[in-house]
Order: structure tokens, then C-alpha cells, then sequence
């Protein structure tokens, strides 16, 4: 067996052992959706970071930056910055409020059936643009890793499918917590060795590391990589740019898989001391994808990189540049164990949101169902969303460009989420007509606009290669990447107008005193199961 | 604790407690740090793409080296989102001392 092999297999042995061992645990619905509610504050902060940093950061933030310098670096700092909004807005009011999903805080005061259906449809979407993105990753990734051990593409999306609905039918919120909680710790160790090892091939001077930096050779120019604007160029960078900040910094308090996590403490205040231990993990890491990405830059190169597995491939090959093959195994694990953590928190989201809100209290109208029942549900819907997502990867294939996606995630997330979070804390007149109408504008949106975008639109000359052509050859009938600065004011407006043209709803105005009162003392919040 | 007399809009605890002076002070000293510190971080997070879209001669002026105004900025962005958080943490324990407070005397009223 090669080195990466045995590693690869190490982890997944590790991580079924923790599954093995959360089954044991004790049993029933707040069990299996929210760890029975007794994660301490630490622990759910790692796990935050292990459920966050997906492989669109460690090996896709670190390739833009090696490959377009300062203009990745923009992305490290929105992912950070973002978490400003969860900690202070709204992880602790959802945790005092809701009890599974992020619809519970919207069912709080509105009308339960048609916010649950919409809002489930809405994080449905997330979790699927979101987890089709890491499948296809996983895939290009292990196939190119374990090269020559007979590993294809179709067979590692299969495998991580297999094992992300392991996690989550067998071990549930307590498995997938401490897969991210291992994953995370790993990521942190593989990253913080890197960036050493960088600073080490600069002699530990980091006059001489940004030297470097400014002086990159590209192609046959020299370019340097801390000038912003190398990605985002005029005339509508610059306007693309606040479109992704925008996406990113209302769109993290928005993704259904990072705030089930708050529903797996005890209180409020553990909620919000597990924000401020994910922003410590995600800040140091993201700090150090300057190293990663302009280390690979530097180091590497961007031609060498180019012609031995592409942009995404920067990190592992930094790693095998500095630390020979045994550290490349290691780093590419690391990777690989980044995505499965990733992929089991939005398969969890997902069975969950299917589980709680459309069959518990849509179909049966919120009318006590045994857990064992809701449970069972939640494992066979994880069981589809696997075969969905298997089945997706593989018809999509290794080459498709799967980048955007994660940027739609985000884009919905904000566009179609948080508006109707938002207004259904702070605004006593929101209505159900306003919360149904809000995510829907947000999410309809945010789809068409990506798909008249330049991601999805554009003229390929006779040169570029089948697999990386546009979609719609034609062209974007929409300027930007990001769809953010249009679709996320849209989400608002949506939200504002169906709730100007229904009818001042009265239920929804009393519940809303309970909610506010709830929302910041946490009288009659969910408790923790006991031991 | 005083409910107010004949207003028929308060019949449930949460009206009794939503109308009490010591709920009104929590809500006020909450607003009081999210607001202007959800202003300020969104203010200092825009400026860097503003200023790295509409002024790039001003951000690729180099300061310290070859680190220029950009990199600097976008790298101080991680500092002010801890300090923020750390802030944060410092007043939130006050809003919990005072939640605490107004809870022990409601349960005391109701208990009565």
C-alpha cells in the first residue's frame, strides 16, 4: 500500500470508530439532531471551523491566491469577518428560539406550514449546490492522489458518499461533531507545519517571504502578487468584489449547516463562547493561507502547478515541494478528511431539515410524531441526498467547474436566509406572506442571476477544451460573478412587500413579544437532555 | 415587579416580563453595543473593497517593505474582527448578569 493510502484508510477508520462509539450513545431525537444538546462551548467551536472550512478553502482559496495573488486573499477575509454577523446577531437568539433547524425561529411567530415547506426547499438547495461542490472535488482529488492504486474518479465520490451517510445514519449530530472536531485539529496541524516550512525556505525572514512575493515570475513577466486586481479587473471588478463581501458576510449567518451547530449546546452563552472559538480557528487559519497560496506561487510556481493537476492542486503541491512524499500524503488526507467533515454536516442538514420540518410539521402538521419516527425519516432521507449526490458528481464528472457553486451556496444563503432570519427576530409586523415571499425572491434571485452570469455564460473561442466551456455559449446577459449586491436587496425587498401587501397579522405580532423576550434571556429555550 | 394595571394587551408572562423596567434596560444596553458595533465592523469590512476597487493607487502604495497599503489593510481586518468578538464577549457577560437578575425577581413574582 502506498503512504497516502494507508493514511487515508487511518482516517477513515478513525472516524468510523467515532461513529461507532456516538451510536452507543444515548438514543432519541435531540440525540440524534443535536448531540442531546451537551457539546461544550469549545468543542462546538472547533467543530464550527471543521464544518466551515470546506475544501474550497484549504485547497481552493489557497490555489487562487497562488494563482491571482492579493484577490484570493480578499476571500480569507470574509470568511473571518463574516462570523462578526453569526456571533453578534444571530447565533444566540437562534439558539434560544429554535430547536432543530434554522425554520424553527421563522415557525416561531408565523405560520408553520408554508415558512417550514419554503424554507426547507431553501436549505435543501444549499446543502445540495454546497455538497455537489465537495463530492466533485473529492473525486478530482483522490483520484489524482491515489493515482496508480486503481482508485477512479466514480469510485472515490462513491466511497465519500458511503461514508458521509455512515456518519450521519449511524452516529448522528454526535459522529458528525466529532468528525469535524478531528478534521478540523488535523487541518490546523497539516496548515500550521506548512506555513512553517514555508517560512523555513525563506530563512524565517519575512522581509524576504513578501520580497519574493512582489516579484513572481509569470509566464515571462514578473508580476507582483500583493497588487490587488489581478482577479477582479475593470470595468466591473471592483463592483464584483463588494458583490462577494456582500455574500459572504450575510450569507455565512445564513447557511442551515453552520447554525444547526448552535442547537448542539447547552445555552445561549455556550453558543456564543463556541462563535468566538470558531473565530480564533478560522482567523489563524485563514491568516495563514497567505503562506499557502503565495508560498505555492513562490515556491512552486504557477507553471508547474498548471501542468500537474491544475489550480486546486497547489497546496498538496507545495507540500510535496517542501516535505517530500510522506508530507504530501499527509497534506492530500487532510484535504480529503476536510471534505468528508464538510459533506457530513450538509448531509445532517439536510436529513434534518427534511426530518423536522416537511415531515414532521408539514405532512403531519406539527402533530407529535414518535421520535424514533422523525429519526427514521432523517436516516433514510441522509440515505437519498448520498445517492442523489453520488449520482449528480458522477453524471457531472471530474472536470466540471464546480467553483461557483459554493459561491451560489453562499449567495442563497444570503439572499434567500438571512433576510427572513433577520426580519423575523427585529421586525414585529413580518408576516408569513413576507417570510414565504422573501425566500422565495431571494432564492429564485440568486439562481437566475448566476445562471445569466459569467459562470454559466460566455463565448468559448475554438481553443478552450469541451469540458471547461461555458454552459450557455452566449454572452452574460448579467456582468458579475456574484450575485449578492442585486439578489440579496431583492430578498429584502421580497420579504418587506409580501409583508406590506398581506394583512397585519395579529397572532404573529403577540408571538413576537414571547419571541424578543425569549430570543434575549433564553426563558424557555431547549434544554439539554439529561446524562 | 409591577404589571401595569388595566392594559388588556398583557396576559401572558412574556408581556408581563416584555413590559417590565429591567427588560426595557437589557434591550436598550444590548442596542446600545450591537448596533454601533455592527455599523463599525461593516463600515471597516467594505471600505477594503471600495478602496481596493476605486482607489488601487492609493492600496498598492507600499509602506513597509513591499507590504503595501492592501495587504496591511485586509490583514488588519482579522485583528478588528477579534477585537470585536473580544468586546463583544466583555459586555455580553453584563447582559447576562442582568437577564440573570430579571429572571430571579419574574420567577419570584410569579411564584407568589
Amino acid at each position: 500500500m502506498s503512504t497516502p493510502l494507508i493514511m487515508f484508510v487511518g482516517f477513515i477508520a478513525l472516524t468510523l470508530g467515532i461513529t461507532m462509539w456516538a451510536s452507543r450513545q444515548s438514543s432519541g431525537a435531540s440525540a440524534f439532531f443535536a448531540a442531546g444538546r451537551r457539546i461544550t462551548g469549545w468543542q462546538n467551536g472547533i467543530a464550527v471551523a471543521g464544518d466551515y472550512m470546506s475544501a474550497a478553502s484549504f485547497l481552493g482559496i489557497a490555489g487562487i491566491i497562488a494563482f491571482q495573488g492579493y484577490d484570493g486573499f480578499m476571500y480569507s477575509v470574509g470568511f473571518l469577518v463574516a462570523y462578526l454577523t453569526v456571533l453578534l446577531i444571530v447565533a444566540e437568539p437562534l439558539r434560544n428560539t429554535g430547536k432543530y433547524t434554522m425554520a424553527d425561529v421563522l415557525a416561531y411567530r408565523l405560520s408553520p406550514r408554508p415558512v417550514r415547506a419554503v424554507a426547507a426547499i431553501s436549505t435543501l438547495t444549499v446543502s445540495t449546490f454546497y455538497m455537489i461542490a465537495q463530492m466533485v472535488g473529492a473525486g478530482t482529488l483522490v483520484a489524482l492522489l491515489l493515482k496508480g492504486s486503481g482508485i477512479t474518479y466514480n469510485g472515490a465520490v462513491t466511497m465519500v458518499g458511503i461514508l458521509m451517510v455512515a456518519y450521519v445514519v449511524f452516529g448522528g449530530m454526535l459522529a458528525t461533531t466529532w468528525v469535524q472536531i478531528v478534521k478540523a485539529v488535523l487541518l490546523m496541524c497539516g496548515t500550521f507545519l506548512l506555513s512553517i516550512l514555508v517560512l523555513a525556505h525563506f530563512h524565517f525572514s519575512l522581509r524576504e517571504f513578501f520580497g519574493a512575493v512582489s516579484h513572481v515570475q509569470d509566464g515571462a513577466k514578473v508580476v507582483n502578487f500583493l497588487t490587488p486586481g489581478l482577479r477582479y479587473k475593470p470595468p466591473y471588478g471592483a463592483l464584483d468584489l463588494i458583490s462577494l463581501g456582500l455574500a459572504l458576510i450575510l450569507g455565512t449567518a445564513g447557511l442551515p449547516h453552520i447554525l444547526i451547530r448552535f442547537y448542539t449546546v447547552p445555552d445561549a452563552k455556550t453558543a456564543r463562547v463556541s462563535v468566538v472559538w470558531a473565530m480564533g480557528i478560522i482567523g489563524t487559519f485563514y491568516i495563514m493561507t497567505t503562506f499557502l497560496g503565495f508560498g505555492a506561487a513562490t515556491i512552486v510556481g504557477k507553471a508547474y502547478i498548471a501542468k500537474n493537476g491544475g489550480v486546486n492542486m497547489s497546496a498538496p503541491l507545495l507540500a510535496k515541494y517542501l516535505g517530500g512524499d510522506i508530507f504530501f500524503a499527509f497534506i492530500s488526507s487532510i484535504a480529503f478528511a476536510t471534505i468528508l467533515a464538510v459533506v457530513a454536516g450538509l448531509t445532517i442538514s439536510a436529513s434534518t431539515s427534511f426530518a423536522h420540518d416537511v415531515y414532521e410539521n408539514v405532512i403531519h402538521h406539527g402533530r407529535k410524531q414518535s421520535p424514533g419516527k422523525t429519526v427514521l425519516v432523517a436516516r433514510v432521507t441522509a440515505f437519498v441526498v448520498g445517492a442523489v449526490a453520488i449520482a449528480i458528481a458522477i453524471v457531472l464528472g471530474p472536470t466540471f467547474n464546480v467553483a461557483f457553486l459554493v459561491g451560489l451556496a453562499f449567495a442563497v444563503a444570503a439572499s434567500a436566509n438571512l433576510p427572513v432570519i433577520l426580519l423575523s427576530i427585529f421586525w414585529k409586523r413580518f408576516t408569513t406572506e413576507g417570510a414565504v415571499c422573501g425566500l422565495a425572491t431571494g432564492l429564485v434571485g440568486s439562481l437566475a442571476l448566476i445562471v445569466v452570469s459569467p459562470s454559466i455564460m460566455g463565448i468559448d473561442g475554438p481553443a478552450v477544451a469541451v469540458s471547461a466551456r461555458h454552459l450557455i455559449q452566449a454572452a452574460p446577459l448579467f456582468p458579475l460573478e456574484n450575485p449578492g449586491i442585486v439578489s440579496i436587496p431583492l430578498g429584502f425587498i421580497g420579504a418587506f412587500v409580501g409583508t406590506m401587501m398581506s394583512r397585519v397579522d395579529d397572532h404573529s405580532e403577540a408571538k413576537f413579544t414571547e419571541l424578543e423576550v425569549r430570543a434575549n434571556t433564553g426563558l424557555g429555550s431547549e434544554q439539554a437532555t439529561a446524562h | 415587579m409591577q404589571p401595569e394595571k388595566s392594559d388588556p394587551l398583557i396576559v401572558t408572562k412574556w408581556d408581563r416580563i416584555a413590559h417590565t423596567d429591567a427588560f426595557k434596560d437589557l434591550m436598550a444596553a444590548k442596542a446600545r453595543f450591537i448596533v454601533p458595533a455592527t455599523l463599525f465592523f461593516i463600515v471597516y469590512y467594505f471600505a477594503l473593497p471600495v478602496l481596493v476597487g476605486y482607489a488601487p493607487d492609493l492600496m498598492r502604495r507600499e509602506v513597509i517593505g513591499p507590504l503595501n497599503i492592501a495587504y496591511l489593510f485586509a490583514l488588519s481586518q482579522f485583528f478588528m474582527a477579534w477585537l470585536v468578538a473580544a468586546l463583544y464577549m466583555r459586555a455580553a457577560n453584563r447582559f447576562d448578569s442582568m437577564a440573570k437578575k430579571m429572571l430571579d425577581v419574574h420567577q419570584a413574582g410569579e411564584g407568589k
